[in-house]
């Protein structure tokens, strides 16, 4: 086995019994990222004299034996949303290109206080706005299991590096399934947290109350320790919450029988993939065959998630992204002649086709006259919607679904019917409007040789629950252990 | 036609506490530019709003003050809006619930009071300040020291009727402010701003006439004239059978006149919408009621105070008090040098007219505490006399020096030596020898004449009671 095949857990193990050092490690990722980067493009920023200082000075950490964390010496992808004081920050957008901020998100400084190795920053939607990872300003990542196709979006590059190997762990963003459709389309692991459960400190803002930064890892377990590292309180963000935070890792290898875990039948209706629909239903007898207890429930108001969660994160996101006006940082148009002049050909400028509609469509429901038509309309769906999943949890423990209605699709298949892309996200948009947490893991491949996700979804701070299923299910199968023909 | 003027405001007074309202930045005025900003108050991307709790508590204070209800539960939304001392393009203010509402302050006009009804008193942002080239540059610049301190906004309900009542309720909303230690209100440093709205409608008529709104008014002197002007604007429209426009305008202080800014039809839409990156604040009634029973001293307890423990006459009290400043002022003086009486008076005249005149707060003026009460024991000690002392303060409004640095370099010191006194006293009944025999023969008046001619020659510096007693020994002798 290659150095970078190894997990996070294992590499961590090899680092303890000095059988490879950081360096070591840090090296093959950076080798490794020689050969497959070409193909998938998966990064924006290769930090790799900053991650070759970070590994010697883990080594040191490692020889002392002193203050080792399961992460003192693992590289990890960083997705560009996430603020890093020596790395450029541009959230795939030519407004932010070459962005360097002065400060470090938290769980940039929690990972540094542990030790990680940045290998760089993963490409994304710019804004992480988008399904397939093509609104990035820079680059088309490409999916390591079929390079026609697209890695899912919006962490696509954190999703496509692991999946190849270029890095051993790595951090997104979920808004509205940004973490868990790229995880499902690259089969790998990837977790939103609860709402409130990782300070969003640093993660530049999307959709404020529907965005959270969660692991992508290549099994269950490196999923749950990232958990430890980056969730918990943080009094820099009002919306994190001060509750203690489990021992993850504990919750991987718990028993799962008795565990009722909810289908509902709104996401088995029209749209899906047949091919899709069978993997979820197999791996739900399998988690049935561990003993876990299958209940078809409903979620009545699935349905107008889509529309509800476009005008909550729009709204949001139209006023969030409002100070990127080349006045204070960032691009700014030259030879303008007015100040209005230089907010609007540095906007138009700067940002893009889906960034700039989205901005629009926010700023109109927001507007006198349509505020009470559609965003306090969509406020009142959303609390319709969380409902729906807090009358589940009186009858399951947990709820599977699939990641997305198809696996991945072709490059530039949907660039142009911005309705059906907005389509794939309908089983993962639910849970970020109720603040729920949700984990995709590998479930199998469709003939094609495509990878489908397995989406489980658990109540506010439950991600201890989530990650026992999703262990147990992952021990049971191999499909985590393939990997892509690059 | 008689018209009757209609008027409300939108008070905003800086919060005085030592860190912004969503972040750790220092407020003290006055920094070099950009000095107290952090990536919080810059509004770079990734960066949260954290609500201080000082901030809560003085809105709440000054809500309670202003017979407000208050609301349990709080919320920030936000107002958006383009401008480049705003650097996140949005203020994190407070539309859909205000922390008070429906409150009330008692104003006194003419002995008479009244009640101005406050609509709501709610929590705020500041933003920046821009910096335009004053003789055509080509670049703007922003200072951001200010954006991001806290800002109270006090809006009333449209119940002030003459420009006196707008006085009463800006000087008496000012006062209150300073009472309750949750802003020092100094309108030379822009952090006490008015906005007026103001309607004209025939007399006796009960339907509000169309209003417009006047803003960047950043003193009460300012505010009033612009109300006068504004009313004065308004009665000649409509006078003439023309129309008030609903419109924003803005005072200009160089013609002394308003302006439109913007009408109605351009009004900004602020698309108002809660702020996700703060929660509700929880304002539990026991934390209300600690803070109610926790006011500081306000102006009618003091000024008892003052009567019971200065023996200040009840005028002089009321004075001192109507200002925390002054009152505060006062106090000051007492501790270095305790004459009550001749401290309060010196406040109450010379003292006050400065403040006035420059509308500026005690602080700000150049003559401490420290220079008054050192004048008032040199007084007290005979050595200046009580007319060389406005002489004195006048030096000391001007230079800030200490008095008795003035009275040694401008030789003001009284003669109280009674050698040099008799030898201009013998020497002016030498001069008038008509008036010590007057004086003898009872003619009383002589005698002011005569101390007159003494202190002329002693450029007022001669003690009076010595130059009276020696008059009367020598004119008798």
């Amino acid at each position: 086995m290659e150095a970078y095949e190894l997990t996070g857990a294992q590499a961590s193990e090899k680092l303890r019994r000095k059988e490879i050092s950081s360096r070591e490690l840090t090296k093959a990722i950076l080798n490794r990222l020689k050969s497959v980067e070409p193909q998938i493009e998966a990064y924006l920023t290769i930090s790799e004299d900053l991650a070759m200082k970070q590994a010697e000075e883990a080594d040191i950490r490692l020889t002392s034996g002193m203050d080792i964390t399961p992460f003192t010496g693992i590289p990890i992808a960083i997705k560009d949303i996430i603020c890093t004081r020596d790395i450029p920050t541009t959230c795939a957008s030519q407004i932010l290109k070459n962005f360097l901020p002065p400060y470090d998100a938290t769980v940039i400084e929690r990972l540094r206080h542990a030790g990680a190795v940045f290998i760089g920053k993963t490409n994304m939607d710019e804004f992480a706005m988008g399904s397939s990872t093509e609104n990035s300003a820079f680059k088309i990542t490409r999916n390591p299991w079929d390079k026609e196709r697209i890695p899912g979006g919006s962490s696509g590059g954190s999703a496509a590096a692991i999946a190849a190997d270029a890095a051993i762990v790595a951090l997104g963003s979920d808004t509205g399934g940004s973490i868990r459709a790229p995880a499902s389309y690259c089969s790998v692991v990837g977790l939103k947290p609860t709402y409130g459960r990782v300070s969003r400190y640093g993660l530049i803002a999307y959709g404020s109350s529907l965005d959270q930064i969660g692991p992508i890892t290549k099994d269950v377990m490196d999923c749950a320790l990232l958990m430890n590292t980056i969730a918990g309180y943080d009094p820099r963000d009002s919306t994190s919450v001060n509750s203690p935070v489990p021992d993850y890792s504990c919750a991987c290898g718990r028993d799962v029988k008795g565990l009722r875990i909810g289908v509902p039948k709104e996401y088995f209706l029209e749209g899906i993939d047949p091919e899709v629909e069978n993997l979820i239903r197999a791996a739900i007898a399998q988690m049935e065959s561990l003993g876990a207890i299958p209940v078809e429930i409903s979620l009545p108001h699935t349905e107008y998630a889509i529309p509800c969660y476009y005008i909550c994160a729009m709204a949001e996101a139209s006023s969030n992204l409002a100070r990127y006006d080349g006045a204070h940082y960032g691009y700014r148009a030259r030879g303008t002649d007015n100040i209005i002049d230089m907010y609007s050909r540095t906007r138009a400028d700067g940002f893009g086709i889906e960034v700039k509609g989205r901005i629009m469509l926010g700023t109109y429901v927001l507007s006198a006259g349509y505020y009470d038509a559609y965003y306090l309309k969509a406020l009142k769906v959303r609390t319709l919607i969380k409902r729906d999943f807090e009358k589940a949890w009186e009858k399951v423990d947990l709820i599977a679904t699939p990641v997305a209605p198809t696996p991945a699709f072709r490059i530039g298949e949907k660039t142009t019917d911005p309705i059906t892309m907005y389509l794939s996200d309908i089983y993962t948009i639910s849970l970020n409007l109720a603040g729920m947490c949700g984990i995709s893991i590998p479930c199998g491949f469709t003939s094609a040789g495509l990878p489908v996700g397995l989406q489980l979804i658990a109540d506010i701070f439950k991600e201890d629950t989530l990650l026992t299923a999703a262990y147990a299910y992952e021990q049971s199968t191999e499909h985590h252990k393939r990997k892509p023909p690059l | 036609m008689e018209y009757e003027p209609v008027m409300g405001m939108e008070v905003h007074a800086e919060l005085k506490t030592k860190s912004k309202v969503f972040c750790g930045c220092s407020t003290t005025f006055g920094a070099a530019p950009n000095t107290q900003v952090c990536p919080i108050c810059l509004g770079m991307p990734g960066v949260l709003p954290v609500l201080n709790k000082t901030a809560l508590e003085y809105t709440i204070r000054t809500a309670i003050a202003l017979n407000c209800r208050i609301s349990e539960y709080t919320c920030f939304d936000r107002k958006n809006y383009y401008y480049p001392d705003l650097p996140k393009n949005y203020q994190i203010s407070q539309n859909y619930t205000c922390l008070g509402y429906n409150g009330w302050l008692e104003i006194n006009l003419d002995g008479e009071k009244r009640r101005v009804g406050i609509n709501n008193v709610h929590l705020e942002e500041d933003a920046g300040k821009n910096l335009h080239p004053e003789h055509g540059g080509e670049e703007s610049l922003v200072d951001l020291n200010r954006a991001g301190i806290g800002l109270m906004e006090i809006v009333s309900e449209p119940d002030m009727r003459s420009p006196g009542e707008a006085l009463a309720y800006m000087t008496t909303l000012k006062n209150l402010l300073q009472y309750l230690e949750v802003s020092d209100c100094k309108m030379q440093e822009g952090k006490l701003r008015f906005e007026v709205n103001i309607s004209l409608r025939p007399m006796g008529s009960e339907k509000l006439g169309t209003r417009a709104e006047i803003k960047n008014l950043n003193s009460i002197k300012v505010a009033i004239k612009c109300i006068e002007y504004e009313i004065k604007r308004q009665r000649e429209i409509l006078s003439s059978g023309g129309k008030v426009e609903q419109e924003t305008r803005l005072w200009d202080e160089a013609t002394g006149t308003t302006r439109a800014m913007r009408t109605k039809e351009f009004a900004q839409d602020y698309r108002y919408f809660p702020e996700p990156d703060l929660v509700e604040a929880y304002i539990s009634k026991e934390w209300q009621e600690e803070i109610g029973k926790n006011l500081p001293e306000l102006k009618d307890i003091r000024r008892t105070r003052f009567i019971e423990q200065y023996g200040l006459p009840e005028y002089d009290a009321a004075i001192l008090t109507s200002s925390k400043p002054v009152a505060s002022y006062f106090e000051e003086c007492l501790k270095i040098y305790n004459n009550p009486k001749t401290t309060s008076n010196w406040i109450m005249t010379e003292l006050l007219r400065e403040l006035n005149n420059r509308e500026i707060e005690p602080d700000e003026c150049p003559v401490s505490p420290r220079h008054l009460a050192a004048m008032v024991q040199m007084i007290d000690n005979n050595i200046i006399s009580g007319k060389i002392g406005k002489q004195v303060f006048a030096e000391m409004l001007e230079s800030g020096k200490m008095p008795e640095d003035i009275v040694r370099e401008k030789g003001l010191a009284q003669i109280t030596d009674t050698g040099e006194i008799e030898r201009v006293v013998e020497n002016v009944l030498s001069e008038n020898p008509e008036a010590a025999e007057g004086i003898r023969a009872g003619r009383e008046k002589a005698m002011a004449f005569l101390v007159g001619q003494v202190m002329k020659k002693t450029k007022g510096k001669a003690n009076p009671q010595l130059v009276n007693k020696i008059l009367r020994e020598k004119i008798h002798s």
